[in-house]
């Protein structure tokens, strides 16, 4: 079984926006592509053209829907959860691999596997409580999220790059990279800002990675904060609507009026 | 413990080449990575004004598109039954004698049965400049089944609407609202603009009858009832004029808010724009409370009087509008059942735009001066926009709907101010600057100008001397008589139909009319094979198709022109065409080839655009050869450095002039492509200052519009409230004027063709019987595919490789549906049987599925057991391109009775609980698939070099 460093000098992440993903898959089809001609076995696509096409993935988007209990909750939400390694400081899937090929590095803090020493039992796939690990069809090995370690130090890539993958390509900005380990870092800032979360924190398992949770739906608060106060009455509109005119007559009376004051 | 060794700095590639990303029509651009002389890599170019870096699901798997196995090879000649996808492989010039010998009679004898008919095409000031240089009068591209209703009504309007002729002022809106937005549009620059308002805490309200992506992430969600749009729009225009919630300052200068309509009903003038002698629009000066010029000097608009002559009544705009918008009709309590969204929550949005554009207010202090010469200090902003695309265009009441929009933006005063809608170059440009449509087709001549454009009135219509339609689809005519885009969609029917008259060749360029593309599909595929019984000859004798990939149209084609995949072809994004600019810049950008089209076993493939230049050499067509016989133009990137549209102004507008100044405007340059690849593959020139906002009316802008060479000359206008070339129509059909429409138009259009933004139910609705199919049915594109191309993409198929049928929770516990189950969906038209899914987050009385998902089986070089090929399906089949039968006779075409759109949203069914199947229905027999099947196991390994 192998060992978890004692701490590591950083704790490099992602901090996922929920509240602005809009699950377009374009973290998922760039990881594909950037981690399919580097770091490791390429990512196979089994029976890529026939009926049950099955291709390794180290970050897939999945989607929720909510629904409230009562109608006055609101209507039901859909909440776009992309999903890859967490890199967790007390992953289960390092200390359960018999070989030493999962392991992880204490300068970072990142969760990889050595593929030459990987002999594909599964393991941590089985030990990992967030499925974020999957095995190569064609190689036999496990590939999980390596965070674009092969990007984020790569000299040859212009500095503003280096970062995952995934993170360069997303077109809303809903994920950010970053040391989460230095309070002062920015990625730790938006967490304290926006109440980011971990994942499954009752699994013990120390993730890295945060999720920023969606930001309450429905009308604006200046709007939500009239409605409780007149809950049930009709008029929690003023003083944006109040009429001016109740037909087209009164209606030119007001801009008379107004037009004089132009 | 040993820590395993690894290379943190691994070459990534041998080379970058920046060209146009194609997966879908955002037009990004992109760097492309190349190890081994192979594209190995790709990703968004930071530089690129239009995605800034980022790029799409599309974009990133453009590698699995570019090494399809479904791309052809050669061109092909059928020898099989049409549909049957049996063809041998020929030779270039076999296959550019064969169409040259089937056109050049055509040419010679009756231009107009030859039809030319493109999709996804971005060449399209191309392919038309060509098309009437052939002579035809049958050219469109396929606006017409998607978004035209938009944009006619947003040009006829403004002078522009959403996506390629405006945005949001990202950067200081503060409330931004999406209706019915098609996810897959403009998918980069929404999804930035997205995240831009979402990291400065601006809100987003999504009305959408389906809260999928965009919507999800909205702060607060109307589930709309489908093709309602207009009336909840309508119902807004209602209570914020009723509370005064409208900006009257902006009115008065920049519309035609106090524009006099002439009170005359009797007249032939009634209810049109009260003009002067000299033909100008009157308005009453405050000054001297009589009519003048609404342009004249001086003169001070009044919107509140209205003026009494010779004892009629003339009232400004607004009051007609006063007139109409604040009867009960509108009010949010009479429209809230029919549009699914109760009164408070209309009342709330209402409530909320109101708060934000006049108590939000935003103030530049930017000097500019209008084109009157009245300089302002400041530059005043209302920060709400909105954006709308397919979802509100595509019913046949889509038009009004848009038009609504529109004008509730106009009363906002939102429109080219800060935190607004803003215009992308050459946008501004009203209805009025753009050309009129083109017919008249002479033997051996080319057209005399160009196919589409802007009617203003019966006069303007393509109607022969007999009054029927110049055109195969019907354009311009009485049925959809602003029908700016064409109607694709509808040529193969009338084609076959024979009505308004046969073709004998039609040529499509990347449309899958034989499937995802055409409502109706399983009988668009009978037209396509049927035969005249007394010729024993195809109704539509020749069909000619040049797609990159095997497709279902490609199986019905007689002659197969194979293109090149996006990554070896050179293409221009044009000005002249549908450009890249931003709010505050003019841009264009060009594709080139980042590897050569000469791949083995595909050596026959070739761009269309130099193929299409080739033949109109063999055709001998004007503009395309040389005195001494030579064609003018080597090829398409020839064309695109060469070619002058008007003295000066060509296909790119980036360093023009063969020192590379000039800008817009200037002589070919022959080093032109060579400064864009330098420059990453687009040219930006920035607008000044002064001139970013309020662009029709500001002089520093229409300056530099002029000098860039977007206009010839100033072009200030104001915003139509109120459309007088609708009004025409009326006019005609309440019996004034020569041209008359038929008898049995006459009623619909003085109900349709309504000066100011009307709603009325949609046409099928208003057809069948709404207990008999209570549910509308939808379909959207995801935002990681995009119509066919996606779904032979390795990569892509894996996240959505078949379609289910979303159902609402009140259905689906009615159906007592559960998880695995297979409904029946039936339709005025027909049936389909296919698998469904629960949805809660969607609107009570609609189910809807993702679009061109499903596929025939052998195309794509999927395997038959594909599950887009047995679980996908199309709702297309149940779709009709006409409407139900009325008893009258007569075809009366399921389209907007304005623009001719498409209105494919308007569909009504029911459903019925089917027993568990393993294929939907109908199952289209397999074609043959010309390319075979694409490999088993597909590893994307290329890196280093």
């Amino acid at each position: 079984m192998t060992a978890l460093p004692r701490s590591t000098d950083k704790k490099l992440g992602l901090v996922i926006d929920l509240d602005t993903c809009v699950g377009c898959q374009a973290c998922v089809i760039s990881c594909k592509e950037w981690n399919s001609q580097g770091y490791g076995a390429p990512l196979a696509d089994l029976d890529a053209y026939g009926s049950d096409p099955e291709g390794s993935f180290l970050n897939r988007v999945h989607t929720y829907e909510a629904v409230p209990e009562t109608a006055a909750d609101g209507p039901p939400v859909v909440v776009h959860f992309p999903k890859s390694c967490l890199h967790c400081d007390d992953a289960p899937c390092v200390t359960v691999c018999p070989t030493g090929a999962s392991y992880k590095r204490s300068e970072d803090g990142i969760v990889l596997v050595e593929e030459d020493w990987c002999i594909g039992c599964g393991l941590c796939a089985w030990a990992c409580p967030y499925g974020a690990r999957e095995m190569d069809g064609a190689e036999k090995v496990m590939k999980k999220c390596t965070l674009c370690v092969d990007r984020i130090y790569n000299e040859n890539i212009p500095e503003v790059d280096r970062i995952p993958s995934c993170v360069r390509t997303c077109p809303t900005g809903a994920r950010h990279f970053g040391d989460l380990g230095d309070p002062e870092s920015d990625v730790s800032r938006l967490v304290a800002e926006r109440g980011g979360m971990d994942l499954m924190p009752e699994q013990g398992t120390g993730p890295v990675n945060k999720y920023l949770p969606p930001r309450p739906k429905g009308a604006p608060p200046i709007l939500r904060d009239h409605a409780q106060a007149d809950r049930g009455e009709v008029d929690v509109l003023a003083p944006f609507l109040e009429p001016v005119a109740e037909d087209a007559r009164g209606f030119l009376g007001w801009l008379d009026r107004s037009l004089g004051k132009i | 413990m040993t820590t395993p060794k690894l290379d943190p700095s691994p070459r990534v590639s041998d080379e970058i080449r920046k060209t146009t990303c194609y997966m879908c029509a955002c037009r990004c651009g992109i760097d492309v990575h190349l190890s081994g002389g192979e594209v190995s890599h790709i990703e968004g170019n930071r530089d690129h004004p239009v995605n800034r870096g980022v790029l799409c699901a599309k974009g990133s798997a453009g590698i699995m598109q570019h090494v399809s196995p479904a791309r052809l090879r050669a061109p092909m000649r059928r020898t099989g039954p049409r549909g049957s996808g049996q063809f041998e492989e020929i030779g270039w010039d076999e296959a550019l004698d064969l169409a040259r010998s089937w056109l050049a009679p055509l040419r010679k004898s009756a231009p107009e049965k030859f039809a030319f008919f493109t999709g996804r095409d971005q060449s399209q000031s191309f392919t038309s400049w060509w098309a009437q240089a052939f002579g035809t009068p049958n050219w469109a591209a396929h606006g017409g089944f998607c978004s035209v209703n938009m944009a006619a009504a947003g040009i006829y309007t403004i002078g522009g609407a959403f996506w390629e002729f405006g945005q949001p002022d990202w950067e200081r809106t503060r409330l931004f609202l999406l209706f019915g937005v098609a996810e897959d549009h403009d998918s980069n620059p929404i999804k930035m603009g997205l995240g831009r308002l979402k990291e400065r805490g601006a809100r987003v309200i999504g009305v959408n009858p389906i809260r999928s992506g965009y919507n999800a992430v909205a702060d607060d969600w109307f589930g709309i009832t489908p093709g309602t749009d207009g009336l909840l729009i309508l119902s807004l225009v209602h209570v914020l004029m009723k509370a005064g919630r409208i900006d009257l300052e902006y009115l008065t200068r920049y519309t035609d808010a106090p524009f006099l309509v002439n009170g005359d009903a009797k007249s032939a003038e009634g209810g049109l724009y009260l003009r002067d002698a000299e033909g100008k629009p009157q308005v009453l000066d405050r000054r001297t409370g009589k009519p003048a010029a609404w342009d004249a000097p001086g003169v001070v608009a009044d919107l509140s009087h209205e003026w009494r002559h010779a004892g009629i009544t003339h009232r400004p705009v607004l009051h007609h509008m006063a007139e109409r918008y604040l009867t009960e009709e509108y009010s949010p309590e009479a429209v809230a059942e029919r549009c699914g969204v109760p009164a408070e929550r209309i009342r709330a949005l209402a409530e909320e735009i109101a708060r934000v554009a006049f108590e939000e207010e935003i103030v530049l202090e930017r000097p500019w001066t209008d084109w009157k010469g009245q300089r302002h200090e400041r530059m005043i902003g209302r920060p709400v926009s909105f954006h709308a695309m397919r979802g509100i265009s595509a019913h046949s009441n889509g038009f009004q709907t848009c038009r609504a929009l529109h004008v509730l933006q106009i009363l906002l005063g939102s429109v080219e101010v800060p935190g607004g809608f803003r215009f992308k170059p050459p946008y501004p440009k009203p209805a009025t600057a753009h050309p009129k449509p083109t017919a008249n087709p002479k033997p051996g001549e080319p057209l005399p100008g160009p196919h589409l454009g802007f009617v203003h009135g019966p006069g303007d219509l393509l109607l022969k001397e007999d009054g029927s339609a110049a055109r195969i689809d019907k354009a311009f005519t009485w049925e959809n008589p602003l029908s700016a885009h064409g109607m694709m969609h509808m040529v193969i029917s009338n084609a076959h139909a024979g009505d308004p008259y046969r073709i004998d060749t039609l040529m499509l360029y990347m449309a899958n009319m034989a499937w995802n593309s055409s409502m109706n599909t399983s009988a668009v595929i009978d037209m396509l094979t049927a035969t005249d019984p007394d010729t024993g000859e195809h109704v539509i004798p020749r069909i000619i198709v040049s797609d990159a990939y095997s497709s279902e149209m490609v199986a019905y084609a007689d002659l197969v022109l194979p293109d090149t995949t996006y990554l070896e072809r050179h293409d221009c994004i044009s000005l002249l065409d549908r450009p890249i600019c931003e709010a505050e810049a003019l841009a264009d950008s060009i594709r080139g080839p980042v590897v050569p089209p000469e791949r083995p076993g595909h050596e026959g493939v070739r761009g269309f655009q130099s193929v299409l230049l080739d033949l109109g050499h063999r055709l001998g067509l004007p503009g395309m050869v040389r005195e001494d016989g030579g064609p003018v133009y080597a090829d398409y990137a020839d064309y695109i450095v060469n070619h002058q549209r008007r003295p000066g102004v060509g296909p790119l507008a980036g360093w023009r002039d063969e020192d590379g100044t000039g800008k817009g405007r200037g002589a070919p340059n022959p080093g032109q492509l060579q400064r864009y690849i330098d420059n990453g593959g687009f040219w930006i020139d920035h607008i000044p200052e002064e001139a970013q906002f309020f662009k029709p009316w500001n002089a520093a802008y229409q300056a530099w519009a002029v000098e860039r060479g977007l206009f010839d000359s100033p072009q200030p206008y104001v915003f139509s409230l109120w459309l007088e070339p609708l009004r025409r129509f009326q006019l005609a059909a309440e019996g004034h004027g020569e041209r008359q429409p038929p008898e049995h138009l006459r009623a619909r259009i003085r109900e349709t063709l309504d000066p100011l933004p009307m709603w009325y139910p949609p046409f099928e609705q208003q057809a069948v019987d709404e207990d008999t199919y209570p549910l509308h049915a939808l379909t959207q594109r995801p935002m990681a595919m995009y119509h066919s191309w996606g779904s032979q993409n390795a990569w892509l198929r894996q996240i959505h490789g078949e379609n289910p049928l979303y159902v609402p929770r009140a259905v689906w516990d009615d159906l007592g549906l559960t998880e695995g189950d297979w409904v029946h969906v039936i339709s005025p038209h027909g049936r389909i049987t296919v698998p469904v899914a629960l949805m809660e987050a969607l609107n009570a009385r609609t189910v809807w599925t993702w679009n061109a998902i499903g596929k025939r089986k052998g195309a794509w070089a999927l395997s038959e057991d594909a599950p887009e090929a047995t679980r996908g399906f199309l709702l297309n089949h149940i779709i009709h391109e006409l409407l139900p039968p009325r008893g009258d006779g007569l075809r009366w075409s399921n389209s907007d009775p304005v623009t001719g759109q498409a209105a494919w949203f308007d569909l009504r069914v029911r459903l019925e609980r089917a027993e568990p199947r393993d294929e939907a229905l109908p199952a289209i027999p397999a074609q043959a698939s010309p390319v075979g099947v694409g490999p088993d196991v597909v590893r994307h390994a290329k890196r280093g070099g």
